[in-house]
């Protein structure tokens, strides 16, 4: 069924609107990767039975993550007229409760986490409430909108997640999905299309920020009749998910930015290079462009128009260097994944030595808003020289492990205390580590630092990706800096000797200062070979491999010290330098701890406080993790 | 793959052929990963024919087979249990489940069980940082994950070997 005229679209919005906002009760579970991981199939099926022997008419979807991680798996529950109902924390067990709650029309209060009473289209600028005349909203059930975690979001990237079945490409289109494009084949030349993604601002949403206008401009105009745009999907920062759940949740949004891509720089194929660890997002994607394509979005002349655009799915081998642009094309051609050095830039001579224009997922995802809503809608959102809005994973030692969308120019301080809710049981914060393993740990003092490329920049992190790690007081500086360098010693590919064999040194006196080996001297060493391996690594990977010691060492010295001068770890983290004892003050000799302990290293009578032996323990930690009154002691 | 360890050569002529239809690229990553999926390795002389189907040098196959982390040339164990440990993972004790687990299953210093029930392996982040510590048993995800949790867990994928056996 292709679509070539506005009448088309409409017909299929009209159908995705129903299925979206149907006459009867309609059941959403939220079942991307991470709410499968929490039960999500399970809490599905139970609906699914229990719908059926009841005989109750109500309709049952799966939507994608809303980005209330730590609360999965989720459930959201939507009555015509009535606000929709998000329940928490679901299991099979509770279903009964939530569902004889809506056969009385009634909300299960207990389990009900969140209400929202509108719901906004942001490709059309437009809101529709769920509230019927004269119903007025739940009030006992917190709204999505004095909610810490969400009060501060504006989601244009994630604008359809957690409300759409990622399969079902009508209830996208219902949202505004391809209107954008649309507009761009019916009514801009391929230069105004650049022109308007050039005034918005947008910056490359990888982590680098060049400008994406400006990328696409070199594309179009490098000599060629082939030309090729890519997506890059291989995220492999550790602790960064977003583009995952774009994935999973909207793939069509990235779909259809890539189409625009391609109009305007003037390219017939494109490849979405995914990671292989993401077997979900790749089932998505490849649904997506089977639908994009008998819609007639993607083939032959797109919308009656001409133009010819196709796009291949690459899947990854499990290499993070396939990352860095030139690795990755490598790697889509069929080679090993090993950068080259630039120039040329792929927008010059790319992939089969073509020009390609490379972006990242979200960037893709921005496109459709940024041409529907005007460049300068866009460009009024962020800072000065960071516009819109930046995804983040938040997640490590904090309350609200979550994926947010805020706009650019927010401080770390809201990030952390609004949206995250805080540190995790109420422990001190310590920093924040973003830009994953090319970025850096931000301290405490640097609060109230605002998020954009440039302030992180400055403070010897890098936007990167939106992986963002926060950290406690038990979490030692050091051993962060050890664990990057692990990480990028095993995934340097080894073609440059200074990040090949630099890192491994610096990864071997790091290992020694965290073993209680550590020299007066090994601090200068490390910077010393931090100038050496940054400015003799071809590719971004070793162009940035120190920056998580040095900034460790910017802002964490004193840790360093503590663990060469006093062979100490502050935090409590480093095996070599730690102890454990039990506090006898604190401990009930409750003997959970004796239960656990593989080494039996733990002995006493039952209700007395307990002994551990040093000499048998191996300091695995297990007593450390069960013990509920803090009565094991790591010093 | 037959109880000698051999491989039938028309399962892999039925991959190469498989990826060009599905679209895939058809390039050798993707034949190689349906190969991984399907054994859990890389057979010696599936890389050799490979190669000479698609006509490409076996050095090539062999630096691709080397050089991604999804390839292993040594058979892997039955159930493959992958411990995150990305930064969040790590941070919240990703370490110490791996040690735990390691542990359990009396591996020191080697990768894979005597009987070849399960290879236990470090992965950098599975995406779902949010749930850490994770550990992913083939298709099932742990989260939350705490040390005294992993003997039940492994336990469950014991009993399936008893079962069988039984």
């Amino acid at each position: 069924m292709r679509i070539t005229a506005l009448e088309d679209l409409e017909k299929a919005r009209e159908r995705g609107t129903r299925s979206l906002y149907p006459s009867k009760t309609k059941i959403m579970v939220g079942m991307a990767t991470c709410g499968l991981a929490a039960g999500a199939q399970e809490v599905y099926d139970a609906l699914l039975d229990e719908i059926n022997k009841r005989g109750l008419d109500v309709s049952l979807s799966q939507v994608g993550c809303i980005g209330w991680c730590c609360r999965e798996p989720l459930v959201d529950v939507l009555i015509p007229g009535r606000p929709r109902i998000t329940y928490g924390e679901m299991s099979p067990q509770k279903v009964p409760e939530i569902l004889g709650a809506l056969t009385r029309g009634e909300v299960a209060k207990k389990l009900a986490i969140g209400r929202l009473d509108e719901d906004e289209n942001l490709v059309e600028g437009t809101k529709r409430s769920y509230l019927a005349s004269g119903i007025a909203a739940a009030n006992t059930v917190p709204s999505y909108k004095e909610l810490g975690l969400f009060k501060n979001q504006l989601r244009i990237v994630l604008r359809n997640c957690g409300f759409i079945d990622p399969r079902n490409i009508d209830e996208h289109i219902a949202r505004g999905g391809y209107l954008a494009l649309h507009k761009v084949l019916n009514s801009l030349s391929p230069e105004e299309v650049i022109e308007e993604v050039t005034q918005s601002g947008l910056r490359g949403r990888g982590g680098a920020g060049f400008p994406t206008g400006l990328k696409w401009k070199l594309t179009r105009q490098a000599k060629g009749d082939v030309k090729y745009v890519i997506c890059n999907a291989d995220e492999g920062d550790p602790g960064a998910y977003m583009d995952r759940s774009v994935l999973e949740g909207d793939p069509h949004s990235v779909i259809e930015g890539m189409i625009i891509g391609a109009y305007a720089i003037g390219a017939a194929e494109g490849y979405i290079y995914v990671r292989a660890e993401y077997p979900l997002a790749v089932e998505m994607l490849t649904t997506a462009i089977q639908q994009a394509e008998e819609y007639g979005f993607l083939g032959e002349n797109i919308f009656g128009s001409g133009m010819d655009f196709r796009i291949h799915i690459s899947k990854g081998a499990g290499a993070f260097v396939c990352g860095e642009e030139t690795a990755l094309m490598a790697s889509i051609e069929g080679r090993p994944g090993e950068p080259r050095l630039r120039p040329p830039f792929p927008s010059e001579s790319g992939l089969w030595g073509k020009p390609t224009n490379i972006n990242n997922v979200e960037t893709w995802a921005n496109v459709p808003v940024v041409i529907a809503r005007g460049g300068d809608w866009y460009s009024r959102i962020g800072t000065e020289t960071s516009k819109g809005t930046k995804v983040f994973s938040l997640v490590g030692k904090v309350e609200n492990n979550s994926l947010i969308e805020v706009p650019m120019g927010i401080s770390l301080r809201e990030i952390i205390y609004e949206a995250g809710g805080g540190i995790l049981a109420g422990r001190d914060f310590k920093a924040i580590q973003t830009g994953g393993p090319s970025g850096g740990c931000i301290p405490k003092e640097l609060i109230d630092l605002p998020v954009d490329y440039e302030q992180l920049t400055q403070a010897g992190a890098i936007m990167g990706s939106g992986g963002m790690i926060v950290m406690d007081d038990r979490t030692c500086m050091v051993d962060i800096a050890k664990y990057f360098l692990t990480f990028l010693k095993a995934e340097s590919c080894g073609k440059c000797i200074p990040c090949r064999s630099g890192i491994k040194r610096m990864h071997k006196i790091l290992c020694d200062i965290t073993e209680g080996k550590g020299r007066e001297g090994d601090v200068e060493l490390l910077e010393e070979l931090a100038v050496v391996v940054k400015g003799g690594s071809l590719c971004g990977l070793g162009q940035t491999a120190p920056n998580p010691v040095l900034t460790a060492l910017r802002y964490f010295r004193d840790e360093f010290d503590a663990h060469i001068r006093d062979r100490r770890c502050p935090a409590g983290v480093c095996k070599e330098l730690i102890v454990y004892s039990i506090d006898s003050e604190q401990c009930t000799g409750c003997g959970r701890c004796v239960k656990v302990c593989p080494r039996e290293a733990i002995t006493g009578e039952k209700k007395e406080p307990h002994c551990l032996d040093p000499e048998r323990c191996i300091k695995c930690g297990a007593c450390y993790e069960v013990c509920k009154f803090d009565a094991i002691v790591r010093r | 793959m037959n109880p000698n360890g051999t491989f039938l050569v028309n399962e892999i002529e039925d991959i190469i052929l498989n990826d060009h239809q599905n679209g895939m690229d058809g390039s050798l990553i993707s034949i190689l990963e349906d190969i991984q999926d399907r054994y859990h390795f890389l057979p010696k002389d599936a890389l050799i024919l490979v190669s000479e189907r698609l006509g490409i040098p076996l050095s090539q196959t062999y630096s691709i087979a080397t050089f991604y982390n999804a390839f292993s040339l040594v058979p892997k164990g039955k159930h493959l249990v992958s411990v995150c440990l990305g930064t969040a993972c790590h941070v919240k004790g990703g370490g110490d489940i791996l040690d735990k687990i390691r542990r359990e299953l009396d591996l020191d210093s080697r990768e894979t069980t005597e009987d070849f029930e399960f290879t236990v392996e470090e992965v950098r982040c599975l995406g779902c940082c949010s749930l850490s510590p994770v550990v992913r048993v083939d298709n099932d995800t742990y989260a939350h994950l705490k040390q005294e949790q992993v003997p039940k867990i492994l336990k469950k994928y014991q009993r399936e070997k008893e079962a069988l056996e039984a």
